[in-house]
């Protein structure tokens, strides 16, 4: 249970009577339970997928104060899912119009802007002043950063995750319950898992899972309800199914078990082994530049072009090459020459570093990495082709 | 005797695109070594160089995380479905 801020007027004015009827006219709601709601704080870190729901269905349940952690801008891709930004917000930050959004919906929520990127020296002072935090990062890193932030300030973390068509809710870091360490003790090395940019998310589903989110912690700031501590929701909304796995507390967390080792926040860019930029040079290959592979083919140089993005990609737009898709690469490197040099690309230079890494080891040679991929040619030489 | 195994979608590309997978195995461990034989691409991503289950996936026999039962060792029946979740940061 949330603890409640005591610093706002026990009262509802007439308006905001009228606003929340349909709240108040349930018991399991009631003047009460919508006091709760207006004193409580939560703290949504992420205006984007999970964060645009979140915050919108927060803002219109009357949620007191809601603050809002972004550095990011509006890109035209966001607009397919982050549904609390319009087209007219494009290159706006996202705080700005997230909080403008929220204001219109309910111009009795405060929204507290905060224009950084979440980290070690932030995260803890900042969490100390809300009572729930919400999870809509999109990364390992900062997921493991708000856990532990969590833990360690003893808020509750109303945990949700996507990838593609499948969603992933809890609540972590209550007393008696697991926090994301105690599930995943250890992040996937880095470029595993591929992020929305590369491996897609269908659109409706962060606004599924955000609202889940919502739910979630307006569950637990009511105190009503079941909430899924100590319960994994696993979503597949191609199928249509929801299922729930049980979890533990670990009383070996390192966090949050019997002996705790972790008393402060830590690197966690070190943590999930990533190096600076999380690179598409994970190749020790020397990259070809896009203005580089215009000139040799402009001069007729005999260079083999290999596409590694899959069918659909191909369709969007492509440079003609071989189409081999990534994870096909193993059983048909039979069908390439490893005689001839070779250029791999793919849609921005991840996939293709892992194909050139990959043909290196089989003997290939003569063979380099397009960095920054189709997008890069998109973006430099060729404008007519389409951006992804 | 047949156990379903489910397959996230993160691992699909290394099942031939396929949900689920079944196998035969008494135990949880002896269906994860059939899958990864009759799927080799997916081992790396499933188990470490020592043949450890990796960390940042998790095994349910059910709904129970097996590392709370008999790890690898968890008997299984023919009703029974291992569920694969592994860790996922999207929210963009």
């Amino acid at each position: 249970m949330a603890s409640l801020s005591e610093n706002r007027p026990a009262t509802l004015s007439n308006d905001e009577i009228l606003r929340y009827s349909r709240h108040l006219i349930m018991p399991e709601v009631g003047m009460d339970g919508q006091l709760k709601l207006k004193q409580a704080k939560v703290l949504c870190v992420g205006a984007g997928g999970l964060g645009s729901p979140l915050a919108l269905y927060l803002a219109a349940a009357g949620v007191g104060t809601l603050g809002i952690v972004d550095f990011d801008v509006v890109d035209y891709t966001n607009l397919q899912r982050q549904i609390i930004h319009g087209t007219a917000d494009v290159g706006r930050k996202k705080l700005d119009s997230a909080a403008d959004t929220l204001n219109e919906i309910n111009p009795n929520v405060e929204v507290r802007k905060f224009d950084t990127r979440l980290n070690s020296a932030n995260a803890l002072e900042l969490f100390r002043e809300f009572d729930i935090i919400a999870d809509g990062t999109d990364n390992f890193p900062t997921r493991y950063l708000v856990n532990d932030a969590c833990v360690l300030t003893g808020k509750p973390n109303v945990y949700g995750s996507i990838f593609r068509f499948e969603g992933q809710a809890s609540v972590f870091a209550t007393k008696d319950g697991p926090c994301y360490r105690c599930l995943y003790p250890e992040p996937p090395p880095p470029g595993l898992v591929p992020s929305c940019a590369e491996g897609g998310v269908l659109g409706i589903l962060p606004g599924l899972v955000g609202v889940i989110q919502a739910t979630e912690t307006i569950k637990l700031i009511l105190g009503s309800g079941e909430p899924l501590i100590g319960r994994l929701l696993l979503i597949d909304a191609l199928a249509m199914r929801f299922r729930e796995l049980k979890l533990r507390k670990s009383q070996d967390c390192p966090v949050c078990g019997t002996h705790p080792t972790v008393s402060e926040l830590i690197d966690y860019n070190q943590f999930c082994g990533i190096r600076g930029e999380e690179a598409a040079a994970l190749s020790t290959v020397r990259d070809m530049t896009v203005e580089e592979l215009k000139q040799r083919l402009d001069r007729g140089d005999d260079l083999y072009v290999l596409d590694v993005r899959e069918p659909h990609e191909y369709q969007i737009c492509n440079l003609g090459g071989q189409l081999i898709p990534l994870n096909d690469l193993p059983k048909r490197v039979s069908e390439l020459d490893s005689t001839r040099e070779i250029v791999v690309h793919c849609k921005m230079g991840g996939r293709s570093a892992k194909a050139v890494d990959f043909l290196k080891q089989s003997g290939f040679t003569r063979v380099h990495n397009l960095a920054g991929g189709i997008t890069a040619w998109a973006e430099r030489i060729d404008p007519k082709v389409p951006k992804y | 005797m047949s156990i379903k195994i489910l397959i996230p979608t993160p691992l699909r590309p290394f099942t031939g695109k396929q949900p689920t997978v079944e196998v035969a195995g008494q135990t949880v461990g002896e269906a994860l070594s059939n899958l990864v034989t009759q799927h080799p691409d997916l081992r790396r991503h499933l188990f470490a160089e020592d043949g450890k289950l990796r960390s940042f996936v998790n095994v349910y026999l059910n709904d129970d995380d097996v590392r709370y039962l008999a790890k690898e060792a968890t008997p299984a029946k023919d009703t029974d479905t291992i569920t694969i979740v592994p860790s996922v940061a999207g929210g963009a």
